[in-house]
């Protein structure tokens, strides 16, 4: 097991942020910060439902974009797995999080926080099968590192 | 004033992302890989999340209303279905694969370096494309989707 003091805090120092984050949206914008919804929303767009969708995803990218400038090394954006894989499994990704509503933070931060019961079913059933999905291509077909 | 909370929001969860070691797709799978090198850091990221929103959430629900005292858009659906347990699967799947949930997967593609998050994300927005324009044709209540 690796664990160290460093990654917990900042594990729990950006887990925080992201609370706040999902918390502002609730309280003044009263909307849910679900990553996969919203930007499905901006796909299949509805009229005076799009606006707030961009701005997040706008706010979202500006982040990323000082994460790039500040501390390059959070956004690696590599991946241990090869690219077909990447690609099946992106392609999972986006028919799963549209097909069950919602993904790690729609879902996983703010349904489990409102304990919602199928965030809650929806959440231990994506942590399960990624852990399943990780033993499998790592350890059963030796696929990335 | 409507849009400076969603841009103000987007970009605090950016850098919450970034500073968790969520966009670091080899911490995620080692976080989900039990049986490997486990790193169970991951866990305090739901952890500091879910604390801060409990919180909150509790409290901004006993009156489903905003501040400013417009509704709150909550999901219309309430039970367990089929669909939302073989969404969820086949999302899990994807994730341990790659390490990418949608989050991150758009953080690193916009702020990182090489192909790898912008193909998982253009990859990932055809399977939405998918489901929204193909199977979900009906869309469902006031509000679209998750969470």
């Amino acid at each position: 097991m690796t664990l160290s003091l460093p990654s917990i805090v900042g594990a729990l120092l950006g887990g925080a942020l992201i609370g706040i984050s999902a918390t502002l949206m609730l309280v003044f914008a009263g909307r849910i910060a679900g990553i996969s919804g919203i930007l499905g929303g901006v796909l299949v767009p509805r009229t005076g439902d799009v606006g707030w969708r961009v701005a997040f995803l706008g706010g979202l990218g500006v982040g990323a974009l000082l994460l790039a400038l500040v501390a390059p090394g959070t956004v690696s954006a590599s991946s241990p797995s090869p690219l077909w894989l990447v690609v099946v499994a992106g392609l999972l990704v986006g028919v799963g999080t549209q097909l069950g509503s919602g993904c790690t933070s729609g879902h996983g931060v703010c349904g489990v926080s409102r304990l919602a019961p199928r965030s809650l079913a929806a959440t231990a059933m994506f942590m399960a099968t990624g852990a399943a999905a990780a033993f499998v291509t790592r350890h059963l077909l030796g696929l990335g590192s | 004033m409507a849009l400076v909370v969603p841009a103000v929001a987007g970009l605090i969860f950016a850098i919450g992302l970034g500073i968790s070691g969520m966009t670091d797709p080899g911490k995620v799978i080692a976080f989900l890989d039990v049986a490997g090198a486990w790193d169970p850091s991951l866990a305090f990221v739901m952890a500091g999340a879910i604390g801060v929103h409990f919180v909150f959430a509790r409290r901004a629900l006993v009156r489903p209303v905003t501040l400013t005292g417009a509704p709150i858009a909550l999901p219309t659906k309430l039970g367990i279905d089929g669909r939302l347990l073989l969404g969820s699967a086949l999302f899990g799947v994807g994730w341990g694969a790659a390490g990418f949930c949608p989050g991150p997967a758009l953080v690193s593609a916009v702020g990182g370096r090489g192909p790898t998050a912008l193909v998982f994300l253009g990859a990932m927005l055809a399977g939405m494309l998918l489901v929204l324009r193909g199977l979900g044709t009906t869309r469902r209540g006031p509000w679209h989707g998750p969470c």
